[in-house]
């Protein structure tokens, strides 16, 4: 037994309201670079629909993730290291930037700069690819809602699974929210693909990361991947992904996407496991029985003799805490009622999610059925095949047993808490008939539905107390215009092109500029000539720009050596001698 | 011997100084630059050209690779002591090459139009990019013209490098070059030859680097890689201002609540 922490998530479909703000803000903190425009760590999809990158679980055609050969052991569905090497010139199952969509801006300035005319001006959509206009035809979300589906929704792989019958029913409609991350997989395909040697899973908590230094632009991780979580940066030529967060990790935080859900629907924890039995488990024969195969890769961190082994293993004591005290774990093993996304790709998922009984639920309601009464409920789920089978497709490689227990157990936890609000004992027979108790159910319900952020998220801290290297990071955040960048500029133009030049880690970056711009004898200049940031303005003098110019040319005259107009003495900071050096002049200018 | 200036500079100081600046500029990129030490592929953009142009360039480039080798480094007694007479070597050593010649060519072909067509990828090229793609467009071209024009159509066995250009290859590495055996070379191998040295020396800079980290270790390291958190140099202390929130203590016992 070789016990290993994995940080693990688990997300509350039926809490997911679908408004992206985890996409957005996981963008703005990690993808809002150039080269990354249409790299989203965290995407939302409308499910039926067809996912991000489009139809990117049919893996007949992306060849993502593993299969298991006729003699029972793992081979990577595009192809084992022979046939990896013999195509490193051209990967032939590579999605070209159209199966996901080519990226755009507007012409915003054009709002702004048009000369007065008859029309009103509008911003066009330009592509950030070739610069020129473009119509859009497709993004990340585009049939958000529903939205367009009659056209696509057809071509949603899971629903290409599913029995005949399915697509003609489709009128009587349903649809939940399907929030994607990394998986950050026990038996990563991306890991086994990367020719360089560049991914690796961390050992501390099997974060899956891609090390910036050694990739060397193959794009094998991208097919490798079957949840296509892996992206190719177009501008620096590096594979990016999802890295969970881990600087927050490290220090106790959650990642940003789970930091900013609204739903609240986000779990965070760790779950020890079994690294020996990793293999095996991937191999299982049959793919419906790969979620128990994974289940029992799980160990259980109350057991004393897993805990003797995580700490022969070197794992630290509060780890192990952790691990106890795990929402994820709770979710997972004590109530099961979180299930992996796709266990038929073979590569172990670890974002799980309690599916949703909410299209079961709308279906009843519509109906003019009571949809919290627990009988009508259990029928219900038995009934309607379709958001069934829908949801095995994705959660369980079509097996609806485990989708059903899960969706009974919510049931059974929906119309039993109706009982308690309404003052009432909690029914017992239906916790029964679920197969827990109603202590364990309201146990449950205070997970899932109350939870506070210390419990939602237990997040024991890293162990700098043993690293080396306390300052330079090489990971996969320290890229050009990133997070972890900073000696580029903006435009970040190294010697070698606009990718190329080794990083300055932020924290010097930032110490130099401030300390420059303090103790600089001009104003801070702004980049775009006529135009001040002003969240980027330390208040430090008057910058060009900052107000309109002059041009009555009577009022009092700038450069007259005396108080500049618009900077009386006080302003704040004791700054106003600044203000003397370069009173409304040219930015940066000498006089 | 006496050989003139000229000689001594061009066969000479040239090769050296290009071996220096390949091997110092490469290993400083290295050091330097690790993360700008890619492909920079292309392939998101455009696929279909790609796939037509690039292994038939990259493939016959290999082939290229290695009848250079041949033609270079093994020298003409060992071939002939193998029974591999001038006739037969000539013979393989020239459609052969040509076939990869051919590759090569329609591949750069494909791959410049490709490169010249496809609007992002264009947008992508950066000025050391074309300044690569001249001089490896310009040793290949010439490379292939001395091939047609000194082995093919001159007829009969061709002109034999394999007693100039190739004893003055190996005198190099000997570090006792002879100069003088370059002396009667035809043009055409003389304009390749300084050509393919002005690339080696380029090379470092441009994105022809990946070629030395082609993934050779792949096929002998098991499939999925783990990495310790202190090997990758990752982990740091928090920051000061970033320690999370926390219930202060509680002050006494009479806030406590039972
Ligand atoms: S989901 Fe993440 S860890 Fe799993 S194969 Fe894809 S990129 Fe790798
Ligand atoms: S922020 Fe939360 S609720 Fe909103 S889309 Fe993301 S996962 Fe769903």
């Amino acid at each position: 037994m070789k016990v290993m922490a994995q940080m693990t998530m688990v997300m509350n479909l039926d809490k997911c309201i679908g408004c992206h703000t985890c996409s957005v803000t996981c963008k703005q903190a990690w993808t809002n670079r150039t080269g990354t425009e249409y790299v989203w760590f965290n995407n939302v999809e409308t499910r039926p629909g067809l996912g991000y990158p489009r139809t990117y679980e049919d893996q007949e055609r992306w060849q993502g993730g593993w299969v298991r050969t006729r003699r029972g052991r793992l081979k990577l569905r595009a192809g084992g290291r022979a046939k990896k090497l013999a195509t490193i010139f051209h990967n032939p199952r590579l999605p070209s930037i159209h199966d996901y969509y080519e990226p755009w801006t507007y012409e915003y300035d054009m709002l702004l700069s048009a000369p007065q005319g008859e029309h009103t001006p509008v911003a066009r959509p330009k592509s950030l690819l070739t610069g020129d206009d473009m119509s859009i035809r497709w993004s990340a979300n585009w049939d958000d809602d529903l939205g367009g589906s009659t056209a696509t929704m057809q071509d949603d792989p899971v629903l290409k699974h599913m029995s005949e019958h399915v697509a003609e029913e489709l009128e009587q409609t349903f649809m939940f929210y399907l929030p994607r991350i990394c998986e950050h997989c026990l038996n990563p395909s991306c890991v086994a693909s990367c020719p360089s040697g560049a991914m690796y899973k961390r050992v501390e908590d099997g974060i899956v990361l891609v090390d910036q230094d050694q990739c060397r632009g193959w794009r094998m991780c991208v097919t490798g991947c079957p949840y296509k979580k892996v992206y190719f940066n177009h501008k620096t030529g590096k594979a990016e992904k999802c890295t969970l967060c881990y600087p927050r990790l490290e220090v106790g935080l959650p990642t940003v996407c789970s930091e900013t859900c609204v739903g609240r629907l986000r779990y965070l924890g760790l779950v020890l496991y079994d690294a020996d039995k990793v293999g095996t488990a991937a191999a299982t024969e049959d793919t419906r029985d790969l979620l128990a195969a994974q289940r029992s890769v799980f160990l259980d961190p109350h057991d004393p003799e897993v805990v003797t082994a995580a700490r022969s293993e070197g794992i630290p004591d509060d780890w192990i805490d952790a691990a106890q005290r795990s929402p994820v774990w709770r979710l997972i093993h004590d109530y099961e009622v979180a299930l992996p996304l796709h266990p038929e790709y073979r590569t172990l998922p670890m974002v799980w999610y309690v599916p949703p009984l909410s299209p079961v639920v709308d279906v009843v309601a519509s109906s003019g059925n009571d949809g919290e009464d627990g009988r009508t409920l259990f029928a219900a789920i038995s009934q309607l095949r379709i958001p069934l089978e829908y949801l095995a497709g994705l959660f369980s490689a079509g097996d609806t047993a485990p989708v059903e227990r899960v969706l009974r157990r919510l049931a059974a936890m929906r119309s039993g808490m109706r009982e308690v609000n309404l003052g009432r004992e909690f029914p017992e027979e239906h916790a029964a008939a679920v197969g827990m108790t109603g202590a364990q159910i309201q146990e449950m319900y205070r997970l899932l539905a109350i939870a506070k952020y210390s419990e939602r998220y237990v997040i024991p801290t890293a162990h700098t107390e043993i690293a080396h290297d306390l300052d330079e990071m090489a990971c996969s955040l320290d890229v050009d215009g990133g997070p972890g960048m900073g000696g580029q500029g903006t435009d970040g133009a190294g010697p070698f092109g606009s990718s190329s030049g080794r990083p300055t880690p932020v924290a010097v970056e930032n110490f130099h500029a401030l300390a420059a711009r303090q103790t600089a004898d001009s104003p801070y200049g702004p980049s775009t000539p006529g135009r001040v940031n002003l969240l980027n303005w330390d208040g430090n003098g008057r910058p060009a720009g900052l107000f309109p110019p002059d041009d009555a040319g009577g009022s009092p005259s700038p450069g007259g050596g005396g108080e500049p107009p618009g900077a009386p003495g006080s302003l704040p900071g004791g700054r106003q001698d600044a203000t003397h050096d370069d009173p409304g002049g040219s930015p940066g200018g000498a006089r | 011997m006496d050989v003139n200036p000229a000689g001594i500079v061009l066969w000479v100081v040239v090769p050296y100084v290009t071996f220096a600046v390949l091997v110092v500029g490469s290993v400083w990129r290295y050091r330097y630059d690790k993360f700008g030490w890619t492909t920079r592929s292309s392939e998101l953009y455009e696929k279909r050209l790609l796939r037509l142009g690039s292994p038939l360039f990259h493939y016959g480039l290999l082939l290229v690779i290695l009848g250079h080798l041949m033609g270079l480094v093994v020298p003409k007694e060992w071939t002939e002591a193998v029974g591999l007479s001038e006739g037969a070597y000539h013979f393989v050593a020239t459609w052969l090459g040509s076939v990869a010649a051919l590759a090569v060519v329609a591949g750069l072909l494909i791959l410049v139009y490709r490169r010249r067509s496809t609007g992002p990828v264009f947008l992508a090229t950066t000025r050391t990019d074309k300044l690569m793609y001249v001089l490896l467009g310009g040793s290949i071209l010439t490379g292939a013209w001395a091939t047609v024009h000194t082995q093919i159509l001159a007829g009969g066995h061709g002109y034999d490098y394999r007693q100039t250009i190739s004893p003055w290859f190996r005198s190099l590495w000997y570090l006792q070059p002879e100069p003088a055996l370059m002396a009667g070379v035809p043009a055409a191998f003389q304009a390749h030859l300084l050509v393919a040295m002005l690339l080696f020396a380029v090379w470092p800079f441009t994105r022809l680097v990946h070629a030395f980290s082609a993934p050779v270790q792949y096929p002998f390291r098991p499939y999925v890689v783990y990495r310790s958190r202190e090997a990758s140099g990752a982990a740091r202390a928090p920051r000061a201002g970033w320690d999370p929130t926390t219930t202060p203590p509680t002050t006494g016992p009479s806030r406590r609540r039972p």
